[in-house]
């Protein structure tokens, strides 16, 4: 390191109750602020969940459809029109519904039943126990082993329970990539069974799951599902519009947005005031500094070394807490909605380099204004 | 022949405007030579301070010239300023201005470490220049752990670590009591002045006047003549 940035170093760290402040400020706000956007991102994953799980590339959808849990049923036709069109490989259907599981024990329990294409089973979990093909035997139904599994009495292959009237018997447990965010326990079957046993209105495809000959056929296809009346949205954009659904028309983005501001607020104040104090304690040895022959530009270098090196810590600590947090109750709670992302990561750190700049900058402000003269003055 | 460290000429500075002007320097004119220990001596607000901060390039007089060297400093830019005072001049502050958070011998090494020596290097030569000015064992203690005598004592080993020719020392006494600060003057006399260094000390303490070559008189903005010259 070189000797003036030591210098700031040792000035900074030595100053062992001020520097413990002004960490504890900023690890303190970066915590909040991962905190927040980590269960946000999180929620967000799980609101996506089927869309992950099912992993089509295109989905055809109603033009109403906001999230994957709340689809608009679609008639037949758009399945044949969308196998029709050019550029798409091939299509199939897809249900995606929620009914009521009567367990053995009497009690009902509310479930995602998942409806997927009888010939190709496309969009189907991996599984950890049974056969796939048994799916098609009568009343099969394979359960997702995921944190909900336990609310449909820990099921294994062979047991039986009600729904709608009909008997369904589990013939296989999966595994998905990620579990939904209602807290339902999900049960995947053949797209005719779920439509048979699930009581449904006059159309009954959720979605049409499109493989495009190749990515570039996307728009093409895209251009002919809305000519139909319809929406073809890439995976992603589905994601997105989810997102976007529990952003802007539920209040969470702004409680995040909220919550972040304050947490970002905290953090400036606590060691913007800190670092602001800090300097001005050492202002006259800082006059001194320059009357001795230290160049302006050392000190804002010096200033803002301490600046960086302050926030950074705070920045690495307050990332690690969350993380701490986040993995504490993961080994509690398996399904538990919080994911640090490298968005949340780069969001995180702007706002601490916003932090860092605003507290320096005063700071600076105030060190370039000293005289030294004044230092002689006494 | 004595070879002359500062020259300085028609120094005139004021501050304020209009009716409220006041001027701290009137027609300045001084000289001093390596092997000088010259004291500027007078009551408060007689412009001690001022001139100090002229001389050194700290503030600009409105008039006159200063030649420290040979070179004139208001004739160089910001930057080469600062290089020259951290090369050729070495500061005793009133209030000595030690980081607190600092050891004493970092502190020494500050004007070593400026001029982007290594730190260890820096921290050894001040760990000898803590043993000229007797507090070899106090290099890893803080300041607040020592006296003030003691302090004044690593003021001056900070001031003059990197080897100064001038030394400037402002009211070296004022925060000591009578004997350590005539104890302090006389180690400077006999050790840190030497003929390749000048020092120009400003205070109004006369017991330690015993230790000036020469003494300048300043009253109301000018300098009178000299008072002593033992040099």
């Amino acid at each position: 390191m070189k000797g003036i940035l030591k210098l700031a170093y040792k000035l900074l760290v030595n100053d062992q109750a001020k520097f413990s402040a002004l960490l504890l400020g900023i690890t303190f706000a970066v915590f909040l602020m991962m905190f927040v956007t980590s269960m946000f991102s999180g929620v967000m994953t799980h609101a996506s969940s089927t869309v992950i799980n099912i992993g089509a590339p295109v989905w055809v959808m109603d033009p109403t459809v906001e999230t994957v849990s709340n689809s608009v049923g679609m008639p037949d036709y758009v399945l044949d029109a969308v196998r029709s069109m050019q550029g798409v490989k091939y299509a199939v259907p897809l249900y995606s519904g929620g009914a009521l599981v009567k367990l053995a024990d009497g009690n009902y329990q509310s479930v995602t039943v998942i409806g997927l294409d009888d010939t190709s089973l496309y969009g189907r979990p991996d599984l950890v126990e049974g056969k796939i093909q048994d799916i098609y035997a009568e009343n099969g139904f394979i359960v997702v082993r995921d944190a909900e599994f336990a609310k449909l009495e820990n099921p294994h292959v062979g047991s039986q329970f009600e729904l709608n009237d009909h008997r369904g018997v589990i013939v296989g447990t999966a595994r998905v990539a990620t579990s939904g965010l209602y807290g339902l326990p999900t049960l995947y079957t053949t797209y005719e069974r779920a439509i048979q046993y699930i009581p449904n209105p006059r159309y009954t495809i959720s979605y049409v799951l499109v493989e495009p000959k190749s990515p570039n056929d996307i728009p093409r296809i895209k251009q002919q599902v809305e000519a139909l009346g319809y929406r073809a949205r890439t995976k992603e954009e589905f994601m997105k519009r989810t997102e976007d659904f529990f952003i802007y028309k539920t209040g969470g983005g702004t409680n995040m947005l909220i919550m972040t501001l304050m947490s970002f607020i905290v953090g400036l104040s606590i060691s913007g005031q800190t670092f602001y104090t800090f300097i001005l304690e050492n202002l006259e040895r800082f006059g001194a500094l320059k009357a001795i022959g230290t160049k302006s530009r050392d000190l804002i270098r010096m200033i803002l070394f301490q600046a960086s090196f302050t926030a950074l810590s705070g920045y690495g600590l307050g990332v690690g807490l969350c993380v701490l947090l986040i993995y504490l109750a993961k080994l509690r709670l398996p399904s538990y909605a919080a994911m640090l992302t490298f968005g949340n990561l780069a969001i995180g750190f702007g706002l601490v380099v916003v932090i860092a700049a605003g507290s320096s900058y005063a700071a600076v402000r105030r060190v370039l204004r000293i005289e030294p003269f004044d230092i002689f003055r006494g | 022949m004595p070879k002359t460290a500062i020259q300085a000429s028609g120094l005139v500075k004021w501050f304020g405007e209009g009716e409220a002007r006041t001027t701290a320097l009137k027609d300045v004119a001084l000289e001093a030579q390596f092997g000088e220990m010259v004291y500027i001596v007078g009551p408060s607000g007689s412009g001690k301070t001022t001139l100090l901060s002229v001389l050194t390039g700290i503030l600009k007089p409105n008039a006159g010239t200063v030649l420290l060297e040979g070179v004139d400093i208001w004739g160089l830019s910001a930057d080469q300023l600062a290089d020259f005072r951290l090369a050729k001049i070495g500061f005793v502050f009133q209030d000595y201005h030690l980081f607190p958070r600092l050891t004493t011998a970092e502190n020494v090494a500050i004007p070593l470490i400026l001029r982007d020596n290594d730190w260890g290097e820096s921290i050894r030569e001040a760990e000898k220049y803590l043993d000229i000015v007797g507090l070899k064992t106090r290099a890893q203690l803080y300041p607040v752990k020592l006296s003030g005598g003691e302090q004044q004592r690593v003021a001056i080993a900070r001031a003059i670590v990197d080897q100064p020719d001038i030394l400037i020392m402002d009211e070296p006494t004022a925060s000591l009591d009578g004997d350590t600060g005539v104890a302090i003057l006389s180690f400077v006399r006999k050790n840190v002045l030497n003929q390749d260094r000048c020092i120009l000390v400003v205070t109004h303490d006369d017991r330690i006047y015993e230790f000036a070559t020469r003494i300048l008189n300043m009253e109301d903005g000018r300098l009178k003549g000299s008072e002593k010259s033992s040099a």
